[in-house]
């Protein structure tokens, strides 16, 4: 089996995948990639089928080599990233050969970078995932020393290629449409929610992320509510009037108020937002909801198409001249996918 | 009393909360119960997943498979074909005995709770040991069970003040239910006693071996009981003995 080995490793490093969806009635919540569309980026990098597990990296990256050939893909947040101590650039595949060294460092935009080898990480799967889900105890953050298993690279030999990313790294607009505790809330405070300018507080994990306001707090006439399911992309008001946008590993069940949900499209925009990035909501019917919903498949297809060849900038080639311009960038059918 | 009208409203992207009430009673947990059932035995096509909370059932459904309006007709079928208002729980399939120590150091907030709930401690302690308990939904955490309900004298709120680290296996109590804890939790529940239960272990099989719809004995264990039980703890179940009663 060839293996992925962290020589150095940020603080907030764990494996991640899609999740495990279905065991709300175990009080299990769906978990995996807080970005799951960086996921979905590297799978159409790689020419996959689906998303494999990869590295989540949380601001600081990680230092590694694999014992044998295989391409990886970067996507998510940016991050400073060099091989073999030169720059390599975001959004693209590349080969790591066994001897190279590939060291990612801080990130520049958004909070969560991901590594994704192309054959995956093939750690044993837990519940039939291999995410890590750090609130509930399941896997646990990676550390300077451990070596992963990953699985075969399908096609080591395939040109190196780039995707431009949907713009999701420095906050913005949030749908937000109507849940089953909306009308808890009377209208003017609603309207205030869609008015009022939030910043992503330093407060946040992949459990939820507070936002930060000036004004007064968003109260509900309800006490004594039981605690009722809850969503990922719920937005929840806690007994002061703080919202919390739940995230990926939220608990299943809770007792605050939730104004409504943001739409799954946008939960990566939250998730990007690094604190004090500005956010707001838009307010968004269940039928357009329901209309911008895509499944995963689709949208894979439609990333992949927005695969290009990677151009090489002149600048980041170290040896100009030893560098074969012509050969090997393009293969031709890499619009078919 | 009967449950109010189920009322079924947009839960995200791709799910449905069926709503039979906002505050917990023993009419629409039993409600809440049956409705599931029902959708789980005539499940619509394209349904993924059905869970239920104390006061909802939650469905969540493939878009790309049925739309949401065409869900809500079936479900709101379900609905009328069910008689939800003369509802009870229905009986349990299931008896867990859990064996935990009520009160003294390991239950810290055991008298201030007697005392809400206007009982001396004897007699708190001997109604806990003799109520009927069902588990009424599991959620929060993985495997973490809401139980009750406790008779009306122990509608007692939660603490204004969060107490920060209360251990797992923690037996709680708040609002005329119980929680046994399966993390160390930060909470505004009292802290009434302490189980050797671990309510989630990944590494066990099953996972989570409570279920909605169990009914839970309490039996009364000394410390010295609890000590040997976190000393060895065969499969995590702190002397739980779980009875198939149908």
């Amino acid at each position: 089996m060839t293996g992925l080995t962290l020589h150095r490793c940020g603080p907030g490093v764990a494996v991640q995948d899609m999740g495990r969806p279905g065991r709300l009635a175990e009080g299990l919540s769906r978990g995996g990639a807080a970005d799951r569309l960086a996921l979905q980026e590297a799978a159409a990098l790689l020419g996959l089928t689906a998303p494999v597990p990869a590295l989540e990296m949380a601001m600081m990256g990680a230092e590694v080599s694999t014992t044998a050939p295989t391409r990886i893909a970067l996507t998510g947040a940016k991050m400073q990233a060099s091989l073999n101590g030169q720059p390599v650039q975001w959004n693209t595949t590349l080969r790591l050969d066994p001897g190279d060294r590939l060291t990612i460092g801080p990130a520049r935009a958004g909070v969560y970078g991901y590594l994704t080898p192309a054959g995956g990480i093939a750690t044993d799967p837990v519940m039939g995932s291999r995410a890590a889900h750090l609130t509930v105890g399941i896997g646990r953050l990676l550390q300077s020393g451990d070596t992963l298993p990953i699985g075969a690279d399908p096609d080591t030999d395939a040109p190196p290629v780039t995707i431009a990313p949907e713009d999701r790294f420095s906050g913005g607009a949030l749908r937000l449409m109507p849940g089953p505790q909306t009308g808890l809330f009377d209208d003017a405070t609603r309207d205030r929610l869609f008015t009022t300018a939030f910043t992503r507080s330093r407060t946040g994990n992949r459990q939820g992320v507070r936002l930060d306001f000036d004004g007064a707090p968003f109260a509900s006439n309800t006490s004594d509510l039981a605690s009722d399911i809850i969503q990922p992309g719920d937005v929840q008001m806690t007994g002061d009037g703080i919202p919390y946008i739940l995230m990926t590993e939220c608990q299943t069940m809770g007792g605050y108020p939730r104004i409504g949900t943001v739409i799954s499209a946008d939960l990566p925009r939250v998730a990007q937002a690094t604190p004090g990035a500005d956010l707001r909501f838009t307010d968004i019917t269940v039928a357009d909801a329901d209309a911008l919903w895509r499944s995963d498949a689709d949208q894979l297809k439609a990333l992949r198409k927005a695969v290009r060849p990677l151009r090489r900038d002149p600048h980041d080639i170290p040896d100009l001249l030893a560098y074969q311009l012509i050969g090997g960038v393009i293969r031709g059918d890499e619009e078919d996918g | 009393m009967t449950p109010i009208p189920p009322e079924i409203l947009p839960h995200g992207p791709d799910g449905l909360l069926i709503r039979l009430g906002l505050t917990p009673a023993e009419a629409t947990v039993g409600a809440v119960q049956m409705l599931r059932r029902a959708i789980e035995t005539a499940a619509p096509p394209g349904v993924e997943e059905i869970a239920g909370s104390l006061t909802s059932v939650f469905v969540r459904f493939d878009p790309a498979r049925v739309t949401r309006a065409e869900v809500v007709t079936e479900v709101q079928r379900i609905i009328d074909a069910t008689d939800l208002a003369s509802a009870a729980l229905p009986p349990p399939l299931r008896r867990w005995t859990i064996p935990v120590v009520i009160g003294g150091d390991k239950g810290p907030q055991f008298n201030d709770m007697a005392k809400a709930a206007g009982l001396s401690p004897d007699a708190a302690r001997q109604a806990l040991l003799e109520a009927p308990l069902r588990v009424l939904a599991i959620g929060f955490a993985p495997g973490l069970p809401y139980m009750g309900l406790l008779p009306p004298q122990w509608d007692v709120p939660r603490l204004p003040q969060i107490t920060p680290d209360v251990p797992r296996g923690a037996l709680v109590a708040a609002v005329r239910q119980l929680i046994i804890f399966t993390n160390a939790t930060p909470t505004g529940w009292r802290h009434i006693g302490q189980s050797a239960f671990h309510g989630f272990d990944v590494h066990r099989d099953p996972a989570t071996p409570l279920q909605a719809g169990d009914e839970i004995r309490l039996a009364a264990m000394t410390p010295a009981d609890l000590a040997a039980f976190e000393a060895d703890n065969p499969g995590g179940l702190g002397g739980a003995r779980c009875e198939v009663l149908r």
